[in-house]
C-alpha cells in the first residue's frame, strides 16, 4: 500500500515538475506556433494526470479535445492572425504582482479543502455513492460516468450539446458558413 | 503536399483505426470509458488527419459543411427528441423507462440513443469549426510557418 502511494507520488512529481516547464517555456516563447504545440503537450500532461486519478473519462475527453483538436483549431486561428507574439513596451512589474497576489490567495484558499482522498470528502459522502449504488439495479450498465451523464443527469448533458451547437453557430455567424475567399473578389483581406 | 509521402502514408494507416475506435467509443461507451462526447471528436480528429494531409478542399468534398451543419442541429434534435417520445409515451421528459418493458433495458435504449446524438453533434460540430477556420486561409507554403 505504501509502497503504491509512494509509485504515485512520483509520477505526480514527474507530471507536476513537466507541466511546469511546459508552462514556463509557453511564458518565454514568442513564436505563436511553438506555443500552440506546447499547449497541446500541456493538455496532454494534463490527461496523465486525470489518468493517475482515475479520471479516465475526464483524460480521454482532454487528450482529445485539449490535446487534439484544440490545438488545430489554435493553428488555425494562428493562420488568419500574426505568427509572432507582439513586443509589449510596458514593464512587467504590474502583471507579475497581479499573478503573485491571486497566485497567493488561490494558494490560501486550498488550505480549507478537505485532504487529498479522505473518506469523508464531500465527493465521498454526498451522491456519488448513491449513484454508484443504484446505477446496477437501476440502469444495469456497468460504467456510472455514462449513467450519470445519459440518464441521471440527462438535462445537464442536453445542456452541454445545445452549448456544443451554439459555440457552432456563433463560430458561423462570426466567420461565415460557406468560407473559402481565396482568389474570388473577397480575397484581398489580408 | 504531394512531396510528403511519409505523411500521406502514416495517415492511410492511422484514419481508419482512429474511425473505428471513434464508433468502439461510441457504443462501447455503458462498458468502457468514454460515450458521445469522446467518440464524437475522435472521429472529427481522424477527418481533420484527412484534411492535414489532403487539403481542406478534399475534406469539404467528403463532409460537405452544409451536411455538417444539418447533422450537427440533428444530433441535438435527436437528444431532445427522445425527451419528447418519452413524454408522449408518458414518463417525464428524458425519462427513458418509458421506453421499454424491461426497466433495464429502456434505460439502456435511452442512453445509447441519447449519445448517439451527443456523438454526433460533437462530431460535426468539430469538425465544422475546423472547416470554418481553416477554409479562410488562403494556401500556406511549408515554409510560411
Amino acid at each position: 500500500m505504501t509502497a503504491n502511494l509512494v509509485g504515485i507520488a512520483i509520477i505526480d512529481i514527474v507530471f507536476f515538475t513537466l507541466l511546469v516547464l511546459t508552462a514556463i517555456a509557453i511564458l518565454r516563447q514568442r513564436n505563436l506556433f511553438a506555443v500552440a504545440m506546447l499547449s497541446g503537450v500541456f493538455s496532454l500532461l494534463s490527461a496523465g494526470l486525470f489518468v493517475t486519478l482515475d479520471a479516465m473519462d475526464v483524460a480521454f475527453t482532454e487528450a482529445a479535445v485539449g490535446a487534439g483538436i484544440s490545438t488545430v483549431l489554435m493553428l488555425g486561428t494562428l493562420a488568419l492572425t500574426s505568427r509572432d507574439e507582439a513586443k509589449r513596451p510596458r514593464s512587467a512589474l504590474l502583471p507579475l504582482f497581479v499573478c503573485l497576489v491571486a497566485g497567493a490567495a488561490l494558494i490560501y484558499g486550498t488550505l480549507d479543502m478537505p485532504p487529498f482522498g479522505a473518506v469523508d470528502n464531500p465527493i465521498q459522502t454526498h451522491v456519488a455513492p448513491e449513484y454508484i449504488a443504484r446505477t446496477p439495479t437501476d440502469i444495469g450498465i456497468p460504467n456510472v460516468v455514462a449513467a450519470v451523464l445519459a440518464s441521471y443527469r440527462g438535462f445537464d448533458t442536453l445542456g452541454e450539446v445545445v452549448v456544443v451547437f451554439a459555440a457552432l453557430v456563433a463560430v458561423l455567424l462570426m466567420l461565415g458558413t460557406s468560407g473559402r475567399r481565396t482568389n474570388g473578389k473577397n480575397g484581398k483581406e489580408e | 503536399m504531394e512531396h510528403h509521402s511519409i505523411l500521406r502514408v502514416v495517415s492511410k494507416l492511422l484514419i481508419p483505426p482512429m474511425l473505428v475506435y471513434a464508433l468502439y467509443v461510441q457504443f462501447h461507451g455503458e462498458y468502457s470509458p468514454g460515450g458521445g462526447f469522446q467518440a464524437g471528436v475522435v472521429f472529427a480528429a481522424a477527418f481533420v488527419l484527412y484534411s492535414l494531409v489532403h487539403g481542406i478542399d478534399a475534406l469539404t468534398r467528403v463532409a460537405p459543411p452544409r451536411v455538417l451543419h444539418a447533422l450537427a442541429g440533428l444530433g441535438v434534435l435527436i437528444f431532445a427528441g427522445t425527451g419528447v417520445v418519452t413524454m408522449a409515451l408518458g414518463d417525464a421528459y428524458l425519462g427513458y423507462y418509458a421506453l421499454a418493458e424491461h426497466p433495464q433495458h429502456a434505460q439502456e435504449w435511452g442512453i445509447v440513443v441519447v449519445e448517439f446524438g451527443v456523438g454526433m453533434t460533437v462530431a460535426s460540430v468539430m469538425l465544422s469549426l475546423f472547416i470554418a477556420f481553416a477554409s479562410h486561409t488562403r494556401k500556406l507554403d511549408d515554409k510560411d510557418w
